[in-house]
């Protein structure tokens, strides 16, 4: 078995098949997803509670990605893709016909795998989503960027630099400026789809400890690869394996005493 | 052997060979076409050779070697060429160009080399340019003013000091007439027909009160009293300029005289050092770039079929670009990926093959005739039945071109298109962005380099096109450029001419052609030069973009 360090920062567990509405952020009930005629999600239900960390970890092609993708309607732009089932954010469905998709999107923010800075300077970056809400006076905007670099922990790093081009940066600090711009429009949700993978351990350590961070403000769902730095940031974790979802549990009970023997045998090592 | 063939060596040959030929015919046809053209500004040396015919007279001739050839004697001896004592079997003649067309049967003439028994370059040989019957060689006899000679002494020196002096003079009077014609009496005139369109606009719409009729009768009135203090002045100026005449001896050894205010520039080639001569020689292609054809496009300068190239090609570049933009952002954006789109696809490819001849048909056909008669009708009817757009012209040119690059336009924005990174575009989906926000701040943008490809090749294509614009546009001479002074100052249903049909015209359609071929050369290298600017500026403006929208690298 690997050692797993639990994570000091894991706030206590709670009974997530029974959060009250207060402590939910989303809910996910009977979602099934289609690729064409391949059958990518059976039947997912979960709740993902409130200013909490959770992770999906799983096997490559486990749709662990593919659900997260979901909660922002990202796979909208996917042509052959079709969804059934609910996520409901505030008690409201997103996949119902009269959601507006960007709007969703301003709420549910994401991060993706590599870093994917704007050809624009570092500032036009951070402001890019409130230009897009019409806001363009210089004083709000110069408040948004401090405020969101300062919480994305790359303030220090880029005060002195914010009209250069964000292409200057290393790709950890490119990943936190993502994060950044995302958090400058203030979601409720932060999807993060693997935000380490492409990047260095010290890198991937800073990160960890901004994602730490930013459940005091924002829900976040972490998808990884790596079942360390899920035990290690996150406070539940669901782990998933051919497109359903096998267990979910608050991360120090899946990571020591799994339910299933599927679980068990991943988070030693024995595939995936 | 075999062994080196595996090595690979024989294919590295191969292809390398491939890129040396490319790159000699690339630089051989250059140095070529600028050899011969840029010789022809070089003051070349003007040669007074004594000719003794068969029959033992002899004549001078006077003159500048053109050209020169060796041809089989027997060749010349059946062309009725009486030459005795010669019995080598091959001969050189000479091509010399004796100009003075006006006093000579022909301006050019070929001179058998052995025929020649002096050949001098006499210092004080004279080369007039003259704004028409083309050069003037010989010497310089006597200056006159109001026909009396102003020379003092038999002096050189002084003749020369006059002579410049007064052709300066001359040349200063003429630009100043020219001038006067060309701004103010041409707004006069640009005005007299505006009026008389108002006018023809007013009867038509049954407009036409007695109180309209005093006031243009009026405005009339005052341009007509313009006028004549105008024309006044212009008769002043050709009075003051024909007040001086020069008088050469030529190589009949005749004295003529010859009026000054034709004379644009006098030089003494034979008299002059290599510096001289080399200021002579930007100075002659100056003139060339920057001045108005005389003599049927066979002398002066090219600007005007520059200007309207260039002023084509940016209208071309100006309608092209949106167009083709906006058609390659529905294809690859929006267009539903089925076979309907793949089959506008092919058929826009398939555009780019189709004969450039066949634009021209169609821009005459459909621009010109039915466009162009139909905007004539609504909205020029006081001008018909003289057609306003219903006629070829500049702006039917750019559109005709712009059709015929579309595609170019189309395929190289699509291929921008398709290499931005998907994660940019739904990173900025992910914050919110609908798909036209994201397509107008990340991916357009991010595509211009690729649009900028495009526009440079549409470029290249387009100001080398001739065949569709001889249908929809082009001119041998155009009296006025498509831009000038008068409001609205862009006059897109001009005729233009154009530096690539300008070749055609000069090189072919010319009444002199030895005088026109190094003008055909000379365009051929200023029109290369042309395009090659035009696409360094796009390419320029590319790499800049590049540079600011260098894709994501780790």
């Amino acid at each position: 078995m690997i050692s797993v360090t639990p994570n000091a920062n894991t706030a206590e567990a709670l009974d997530l098949a029974n959060l009250t509405a207060e402590q939910t952020a989303l809910e996910i009930r009977g979602l099934n997803l289609h690729y064409g005629e391949a059958q990518a999600l059976f039947d997912i239900d979960m709740h993902i509670p409130k200013n909490r960390v959770t992770a999906f970890i799983g096997p490559s092609g486990c749709g662990k990605s593919t659900l997260l993708r979901c909660i922002n309607r990202m796979n909208d732009l996917v042509e052959i893709c079709r969804v059934k089932g609910e996520i409901l954010l505030h008690d409201k469905n997103i996949y119902d016909k009269d959601v507006d998709v960007a709007e969703l999107r301003r709420r549910v923010g994401m991060v993706f795998q590599r870093p994917n800075p704007f050809p624009k300077s570092i500032y036009e970056n951070v402001v890019y989503g409130m230009r897009l809400q019409g806001v363009n006076d210089r004083r709000t905007l110069d408040e948004v960027v401090e405020r969101s670099l300062k919480g994305a922990a790359l303030w220090d790093e880029v005060k002195d630099r914010l009209n250069e081009s964000a292409f200057g940066l290393s790709g950890g600090q490119q990943q936190r400026l993502v994060i950044a711009r995302s958090i400058a429009i203030e979601p409720e949700v932060l999807l993060l789809d693997e935000p380490t993978s492409a990047l260095d351990p010290i890198s991937t350590l800073t990160i960890e400890e901004l994602i730490t961070e930013l459940k005091s403000k924002y829900t976040v769902v972490i998808v990884t690869h790596n079942m360390q730095q899920a035990a290690r940031v996150s406070d539940q974790t669901a782990f998933m394996y051919m497109g359903k979802l096998i267990e979910y549990a608050d991360t120090n009970t899946l990571f020591t005493t799994p339910d299933k023997k599927q679980t068990e045998d991943y988070i030693t090592g024995r595939y995936g | 052997m075999k062994v080196w063939f595996k090595t690979g060596k024989p294919w590295i040959w191969l292809t390398a060979g491939a890129v040396s030929i490319s790159l000699i015919a690339v630089i051989g046809l250059l140095i070529m076409i600028a050899w011969r053209g840029l010789s022809f500004f070089w003051p070349a040396a003007i040669h007074e050779m004594d000719i003794q015919a068969s029959d033992g007279s002899t004549r001078t001739i006077i003159g500048e070697i053109y050209d020169r050839e060796v041809v089989p004697t027997s060749r010349l001896i059946g062309s009725n060429v009486v030459l005795e004592n010669y019995n080598e079997e091959m001969l050189e003649r000479l091509l010399l160009k004796v100009g003075n067309r006006e006093f000579v049967p022909l301006d050019f003439t070929w001179v058998m080399e052995p025929q020649v028994v002096r050949d001098e370059t006499p210092a004080n040989l004279a080369v007039l340019e003259r704004s028409k019957d083309g050069n003037f060689y010989g010497y310089v006899v006597d200056i006159l003013e109001n026909g009396e000679s102003v020379l003092t002494s038999d002096s050189e020196e002084e003749k020369r000091a006059e002579l410049f002096a007064r052709i300066d003079r001359a040349v200063e009077l003429n630009e100043q007439a020219m001038d006067l014609q060309d701004s103010e009496i041409g707004a006069i005139n640009y005005q007299l027909n505006q009026l008389r369109l108002e006018q023809r606009r007013l009867e038509l719409n049954n407009a036409f009160t007695e109180a309209e009729a005093e006031r243009i009768a009026a405005e009339e009135a005052q341009l007509r009293a313009d006028y004549q203090v105008l024309e006044a002045q212009l008769f002043e100026y050709r009075e003051q300029a024909s007040r001086d005449a020069i008088v050469m001896r030529d190589m009949r050894n005749m004295e003529v005289t010859l009026p000054m205010y034709r004379m644009l520039d006098v030089t003494f080639p034979n008299d002059m050092n290599i510096f001289q001569k080399l200021a002579h020689f930007f100075v002659q292609i100056g003139k060339f770039v920057s001045e108005d054809p005389r003599e049927a496009n066979t002398e002066g300068g090219v600007f005007p079929a520059i200007f309207g190239t260039v002023f084509m090609v940016l209208l071309m570049s100006i309608i092209v670009t949106p167009f083709g933009v906006v058609a390659a952002v529905y294809l690859h954006e929006y267009a539903g990926k089925n076979a309907i789109t793949r089959l506008i696809r092919i058929a826009v490819i398939n555009l780019a093959g189709v004969p450039s001849i066949v634009y021209g048909v169609f821009g005459l056909g459909f621009f010109v005739y039915m466009v162009g008669g139909s905007l004539d009708q609504i909205f020029y009817p006081e001008a018909l039945p003289s057609p306003t757009f219903g006629t070829p012209g500049v702006m039917w040119s750019a559109i005709t071109l712009a059709i015929l690059t579309l595609p170019v336009v189309i395929v190289s924005t699509e291929e921008g298109l398709s290499r931005i990174p998907s994660t940019l575009r739904e990173g900025s989906l992910a914050l919110g962005a609908t798909k036209a926000e994201t397509l107008w701040r990340i991916v357009l943008p991010m595509a211009s380099p690729a649009i900028m490809t495009g526009l440079i090749l549409a470029v290249a294509r387009a100001a080398g096109e001739v065949a569709p614009l001889m249908l929809v546009g082009v001119v041998k001479s155009a009296p006025m450029l498509p831009l000038d002074g008068n409001f609205p100052y862009f006059h897109l249903d001009r005729k233009f001419m154009h530096l690539g049909f300008h070749i055609y015209d000069v090189g072919f359609q010319s009444p002199n052609v030895e005088a026109a071929r190094p003008l055909v050369y000379a365009t051929s290298f200023l029109l290369v030069t042309v395009i090659v600017g035009l696409n360094l500026t796009a390419i320029g403006v590319r790499n800049h973009l590049r540079e600011k929208y260098r894709s994501l690298e780790h």
